[in-house]
């Protein structure tokens, strides 16, 4: 059983044929704080998330997660991280749900994935944590956008994942839905995890985070720790060095 | 190992309920595999008479193609909501989900078989069900051979733009060797003398490329994934 209380990530480094994804990205971040990935489209926040994930395996530099280390260009990266994954949580862009299972199915088959001992019951404390218990028989399919994000919230929370990484999770929620995120997001920094949070949505994210890192062509321009302003930081961060 | 077969199995029962739900593959793969069937029935049999020898190539070719399908259909569905990185976020072996896949695929396809071998024995007066668990040994490692390669093929390709036409075009020149033994066999098995012999060299040629292509796909599945 692995855990731990820090991601370390040194010089870490990506490239898709020719052309360079990530290069030289190095931060850290403990156990209880939400780290901002910030950037421009294309910038490699979905890669360097997939690579935190063990979906891709990076060309060069270390990952520790705690005292676990993934190093770059080794196939050993990808072999034998079945017990790091069980500490991993994904949400990404797309949801990651079967639009044909109802939501209780859906979470119910996720939590025997990854083990649970009682996936049944483990569905329902995650429906009713979406306050969607009344709604746990209906198909995904026929959910609003709000309503499927906190089902996807809850699938990749349901083995309790040390590191939660969300993708653009921001993404066609309305006021009362973002509200109930960041909630629970706050919720999730306080109960010990380290949550990765890659988004454009700077308004929405304003004094979310304990911590920002700020991505341009793949490489890491700026760092900031509990970064107010947040717009106008990153205006700032990402003309820097344009002009 | 019995989280490998157990995760195995919850692949394979979503992947059935799924298609239980939306009756898509069955559906679209059967209707395919009988159309074409229909059509080799209008040329080949003439005055109520079939060509010698041509329903053992039919039956393959049918599920050949429907095969190749079902393939992109299960995957395409994994790819829409991205359900395949899910897949792969779990705290499994990797293989256990291609294990489940391709089980899965078989069962569908197997479906079809179920319609598509009663049909061309009736319209091609071909004696399909006179030997049936030799027939039954044929379709079923002719199909898991197929599908073996299928599978890890359609997972590689699920991020590639022109999955569909990728698929056939790097499928059939490697399965070449399971239509030729599937066909092979199954023409032996319905003349009216069979020579078990032959039967049971190309049965067990299709056991070999079994044997050999799951364990290549089991090997090289997640690496071929994780990149």
């Amino acid at each position: 059983m692995i855990d731990f209380d820090e991601l370390s990530v040194q010089d870490l480094a990506r490239h898709f044929g020719r052309r360079r994804a990530l290069s030289h990205i190095t931060f850290r971040c403990r156990a209880g704080s939400i780290l901002g990935l910030l950037g421009p489209n294309g910038a490699g926040k979905s890669t360097l998330l997939a690579i935190l994930a063990t979906l891709l395996r990076p060309h060069a530099g270390t990952i520790h997660y705690g005292a676990f280390a993934v190093a770059g260009g080794s196939t050993g990266a990808v072999r034998g991280n079945s017990a790091l994954r069980a500490t991993i949580g994904m949400l990404g862009h797309d949801l990651y749900l079967y639009p044909e299972l109802s939501a209780r199915e859906n979470l119910t088959f996720f939590a025997a994935l990854h083990g649970a001992s009682d996936p049944g019951g483990a569905a329902d404390a995650a429906l009713a944590h979406a306050s969607l218990a009344d709604r746990g028989d209906d198909s995904v399919g026929s959910f609003s956008r709000g309503m499927r994000q906190r089902v996807a919230l809850e699938r990749a929370l349901i083995h309790g994942p040390r590191l939660l990484l969300l993708d653009e999770p921001f993404t066609g929620l309305d006021d009362r839905s973002v509200g109930a995120l960041t909630a629970r997001l706050h919720e999730l920094r306080d109960e010990g995890r380290i949550v990765v949070l890659a988004t454009h949505d700077l308004d929405l994210a304003e004094g979310l985070f304990d911590q920002a890192i700020f991505v341009r062509d793949g490489r890491l321009v700026e760092t900031a720790e509990r970064p107010q302003a947040l717009r106008s930081l990153y205006q700032s961060v990402m003309t820097k060095g344009r002009t | 190992m019995s989280a490998f077969f157990r995760v195995a199995w919850l692949v394979l029962r979503k992947d059935l309920t799924v298609e239980m739900r939306s009756f898509e593959i069955v559906s679209t793969s059967l209707f395919f595999a009988v159309s074409c069937v229909l059509f080799f029935a209008v040329a080949f049999v003439q005055e109520g008479r079939a060509l010698d020898g041509a329903s053992a190539g039919i039956l393959w070719i049918a599920i050949a193609f429907a095969g190749t399908l079902a393939l992109g259909r299960t995957f395409e569905r994994e790819r829409q909501a991205e359900t395949l990185r899910a897949l792969l976020l779990a705290p499994a072996d990797r293989p256990a989900i291609y294990v489940g896949k391709l089980a899965g695929i078989v069962a569908l396809l197997a479906v079809t078989e179920v319609v598509l071998v009663p049909l061309i024995a009736y319209l091609f007066q071909a004696g399909f069900l006179a030997r049936p668990l030799w027939m039954l040994a044929v379709l079923v490692s002719g199909t898991l051979g197929y599908c073996a390669v299928g599978t890890l093929f359609a997972a590689m390709l699920v991020r590639a733009r022109s999955r569909d036409v990728l698929l056939p075009i790097l499928l059939y020149p490697i399965t070449i060797p399971v239509i030729i033994a599937g066909v092979r066999a199954t023409a032996a098995l319905i003349e009216p003398q069979p020579d078990l012999e032959i039967v049971r060299f190309w049965l067990s040629l299709l056991v070999a490329y079994d044997v050999v292509f799951v364990t290549l796909a089991l090997w090289s599945f997640e690496p071929l994934m994780t990149d």
